[in-house]
């Protein structure tokens, strides 16, 4: 179905796909809040209006009076009545500051109400991002995802207010002028509709031609944006293979259909004030020529032609500000329509409404026939099964892509088993709240992440009321104290957001010292040490041995020398655990895991 | 028109005075006027002067007095603990940043006379953390040289023993790639960017600590083949782990930003203090002397 303007020239979204039912949803969820404010708004629009509206009229009064005064004085009479004059001038600014004043209120409550609703949608789509599950970020950029919170609000907030201010005020300017001009003179009022149809072919055909720029440019604008946040986050790689050029290159062809739209989308809309000034005028002459006759005839009087000519001048302005708004609505539906995709994209299931008592929860693990897929028709993890007793420390090893990570990923909730269950306690994972199971569990990932802020805040993150003396435990627990002291502010010095200025295997001893500090019943260490030099690495192994003592903990490591005490190994391959056992029982297997654990002396022999 | 231009032109002059701010900064790397010519004797040679290191804005130096000599068809390892300045020396080769003293030279001549383009063409960088961009496996491999040949690429991810999970995908070397490859494991990503650097078929080869989020085979057929496939280039490898570097020609230690050690295994273990405590955290005796001989 083409939209209401009956094209469709293949454009992406950024022409409202339904602009009827997106308006509805964006009055029914958001504008009917402020049905009282609105209707302030256009009351005092119309009020503004109306008020600004007969001004003409009142000083043609005095015009005429003056005039009146003027040729009375000549045929001998009494003169220009001074007092009627300036009551009719007082009257004329009473009316304007009235108007003034309404116009202040209405853009007051406008202005509050579009920020006060763009808040509100801010909201939304910020608890919304903590609602979605995993699998849509694999799905998207976060350049499209950052242009809906910034691009399309902004468009949303500024149109809204704009628009429906305008809107209001231009339909109560055209009707009013209107009944003005016809007041005046029906005569005149005829001629000066015939330029009417004109101004609305000019308008039609302008509007719809930079309308269709306007969305190139919004287009664009994703690109470009899109881009250079890529570019920035991987600007070393880009260096390094010489994709400065290529990504200029790239830049540089999106950058300048944004130029070429932007350009012809603005000079588009800018012609329009010209295009329609000459019509005006073109109009004017004509009204003036016709109301001079009229005169002479004596069938108006001066004021009133004068009146009349500023009304005429005045008509073409509040149409051609209807077109406008008319282009400001479409990008503003069409902005809505993608804010509303977004926040009815499908979210995880739901929390349950009772929680389990997390306190009491010993540590118990099972995974029962566990099935799942990042795709419901691709199956990653087959059929996994296993019973993990509390305080038992557990390894899973196998070669890369064997699903370890996935399995991790399960167990905190990131995604959702497609069948089967995992059980902690007893309890399936998914009867527990998101937050408590979450803090249940103490992980270290294989993407380690620090956010920029201090290195005390970092470490903090997981129990955000330690004092500083337990941080600093933690860090001389993690073996990253004696480098923080180094540092020129210590633990008061700042991370940059990519957490570059620190070197990768710092970067892990910061996010040991995290979970050290944490103290979680359950442990994930998902290649915690991987970064790690070997030494640092035994020295913290007793810190590590400590937090793991008595604790339920889930080792993931290629250094199989880490795992070797483990109560449990689960050797893994293409998404199943193709062996179990401890370390000896499993070499004594001489499978899998004999072969894996043997392959790294044999490299000798290889080379 | 003066209400709208009164609220406009703050705004306007708010945002150029940002804009110029990013205008104005120096990019601090820059070609010469006029650049030298890489000596063709010299080819693949990667010299270390008594290369000191600061990074911008910092009071002490990273790196004190590194000196040594990489060579083609040899590999040089670089082993030092955490923090000790492993990944600040091999940043130094692509020039991401410029040292602070001595010199670094490439195939002859000081990294600051040559156009950095042509500097690194002839080096491939596999770093520390793999960074992939949104696309496909096709575009991330090719990502040096979009006009590559498919052999090219299939012989790059061959070596990276990447070929094996490319094929159990769908779309294979069209399957898509998400930012950052954040829908691909640890270990694929870093096998992806390994296919990335070997691709462009550079003379000088570094990876930075690039293994270790492979299992120990996946690890050790990938380094038997890369030895058969890039007989006579340059390979600097930062590592963790003794078995990866035994057999190189010349190991590098680094402690706290200086050269506490060069040599080879064998040579290390006998006069490099930290040299053997980095092995025996990781060997027992039976196996440091098997891997020995
Ligand atoms: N978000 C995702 N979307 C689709 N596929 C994914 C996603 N994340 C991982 N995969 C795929 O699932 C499989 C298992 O990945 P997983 O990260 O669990 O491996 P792993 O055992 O942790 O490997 P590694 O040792 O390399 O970290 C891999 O083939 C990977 O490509
Ligand atoms: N951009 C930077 N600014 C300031 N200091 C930095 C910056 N990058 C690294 N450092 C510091 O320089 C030192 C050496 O870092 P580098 O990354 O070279 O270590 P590394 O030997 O590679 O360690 P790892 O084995 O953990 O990767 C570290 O102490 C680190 O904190
Ligand atoms: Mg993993
Ligand atoms: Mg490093």
């Amino acid at each position: 179905m083409p939209g209401p303007m009956g094209k469709n020239n293949g454009a992406p979204a950024q022409k409202p796909k339904n602009f009827k039912k997106t308006t509805k949803k964006l009055i029914k969820n958001y504008l009917s809040k402020y049905k009282f404010a609105i209707f302030v708004v256009i009351i005092f629009a119309i009020g503004s209006t109306i008020f600004n509206i007969v001004g003409p009229k009142i000083l043609g009064n005095a015009t005429t009076e003056i005039f009146n005064g003027i040729v009375g004085k000549l045929s001998g009479g009494t003169g220009i009545d001074f007092g009627k004059v300036a009551s009719i001038l007082f009257t004329l600014l009473g009316f304007y500051i009235v108007s003034a004043i309404f116009s202040l209120i209405q853009g007051f409550t406008m202005t509050s109400v579009a920020q006060k609703l763009t808040y509100k949608i801010r909201n939304d789509i910020a608890a919304k991002l903590n609602k979605l599950p995993m699998k849509y970020f694999d799905k998207k950029t976060n350049g499209e995802v950052l242009s809906i919170i910034t691009n399309d609000i902004d468009t949303l907030s500024q149109n809204l207010n704009q628009s429906i201010t305008e809107i209001i005020t231009a339909v109560c300017t055209i009707i009013g002028i209107i009944i003005m001009m016809l007041s005046i003179s029906v005569t005149m009022t005829i001629i000066s509709f015939v330029i009417l149809p004109i101004s609305a072919i000019i308008v039609k055909i302008i509007v719809g031609k930079s309308q269709k720029y306007f969305q190139r440019q919004q287009e664009y604008l994703g690109h470009v944006n899109g881009q250079v946040e890529e570019i920035y986050g991987g600007h070393t790689i880009v260096k390094a293979f010489n994709g400065e050029e290529a990504a200029i290159e790239n830049f540089t062809k999106a950058n300048n259909e944004l130029y070429k739209s932007g350009w012809k989308s603005q000079f588009l809309s800018g012609l329009m004030h010209p295009l329609m000034n000459f019509i005006g005028n073109v109009g004017y002459v004509a009204v003036s020529v016709v109301g001079g006759y009229l005169a002479i005839q004596g069938k108006i009087t001066v004021g009133n032609i004068q009146s009349f000519i500023q009304y005429n001048k005045r008509f073409t302005q509040p149409i051609t500000q209807v077109a406008q708004v008319s282009g400001m609505l479409q990008a503003m539906v069409a902005a809505a329509e993608r804010v509303f995709e977004f926040l009815e994209e499908e979210e995880e299931v739901k929390d349950p409404e009772t929680s389990i008592d997390t306190s009491t929860i010993k540590g118990n693990v099972e995974f029962k026939d566990v099935e799942f897929g990042y795709d419901e028709d691709k199956i990653i993890i087959n059929d996994f099964n296993a019973k993990v007793k509390e305080g038992q420390k557990i390894a899973i090893v196998g070669p890369t892509g064997a699903g370890k990570t996935t399995m991790v990923k399960l167990l905190m909730r990131f995604y959702d088993v497609n069948s089967g269950a995992i059980l902690v306690d007893g309890h399936n994972i998914k009867d527990f709240k998101r937050a408590d199971l979450r803090k249940m569990f103490g992980m270290v990932l294989q993407d380690t992440w620090l956010f920029g802020g201090t290195v005390k805040d970092n470490i903090r993150y997981g129990r955000p009321d330690a004092t500083d003396t337990e941080v600093i435990e933690a860090a001389k627990a993690a073996h990253v104290h004696h480098f923080i002291k180094t540092l020129p502010n210590g633990y008061n010095s700042v991370l940059n957001e990519e957490s570059s200025n620190v070197s990768a295997g710092q970067k892990q001893l910061l996010t040991i010292a995290r979970v050290i500090l944490a103290n979680p019943k359950i442990l994930i260490l998902d290649e915690a040490t991987s970064s790690i030099d070997t030494r640092t690495e035994i020295q913290i192994q007793s810190a590590m041995d400590n937090l793991m003592k008595g604790r339920t903990s889930f080792i993931i490591a290629h250094r199989l020398s880490t795992i070797k005490n483990a109560d449990l190994i689960l050797v893994m391959d293409h998404g199943d655990i193709v062996e179990q056992g401890t370390h000896e029982e499993l070499l004594a297997k001489q499978g899998f895991y004999a072969d894996l654990y043997n392959s790294q002396f044999d490299v000798e022999e290889a080379g | 028109m003066i209400s709208i231009i009164s609220i406009m032109l703050p705004r306007a002059s708010v945002s150029a005075r940002r804009i110029n701010e990013v205008l104005e900064t120096e990019a601090s790397i820059k070609d010469k006027e006029e650049t030298k010519k890489f000596v063709e004797d010299k080819k693949g040679y990667v010299e270390f002067k008594n290369v000191s290191f600061r990074y911008p804005d910092a009071d002490t130096e990273i790196l004190e007095d590194i000196d040594f000599t990489a060579k083609p068809g040899e590999t040089t390892a670089i082993i030092g603990s955490t923090g000790s300045g492993k990944s600040t020396v091999v940043n130094l080769i692509p020039r991401f940043y410029d040292v602070t003293g001595g010199e670094l030279l490439i195939d002859g001549v000081n990294v600051k006379d040559v156009p950095q383009k042509e500097l690194r063409k002839r080096i491939g960088f596999v770093p520390q953390k793999g960074v992939l961009f949104s696309g496909t496996i096709e575009s991330n491999i090719k990502y040096g040289d979009a006009s590559m040949s498919d052999e090219q690429m299939k012989k790059a991810a061959e070596i990276a023993q990447a070929t094996d999970f490319i094929e159990r995908k769908e779309k294979q070397f069209k399957s898509e790639i998400a930012q950052g490859g954040n829908n691909v494991s640890g270990g694929q990503k870093q096998r992806l960017s390994i296919a990335r650097a070997l691709a462009i078929d550079p003379e000088i080869i570094v990876f930075d600590d690039s293994f270790s989020a492979l299992d120990f085979k996946t690890d050790s057929k990938l380094r038997e083949e890369l030895a058969k496939q890039t007989k006579g280039k340059t390979i600097i490898i930062v590592a963790q782990r003794i078995s990866t570097i035994l057999n190189a020609d010349q190991i590098i230690v680094l402690n706290e930003g200086k050269m506490v050690g060069k040599g080879t295994h064998e040579e290390l273990l006998k006069n490099c203090e930290e040299y053997r405590e980095i092995a025996e955290s990781q060997l027992s005796k039976e196996e440091l002397e098997g891997g020995a001989n």
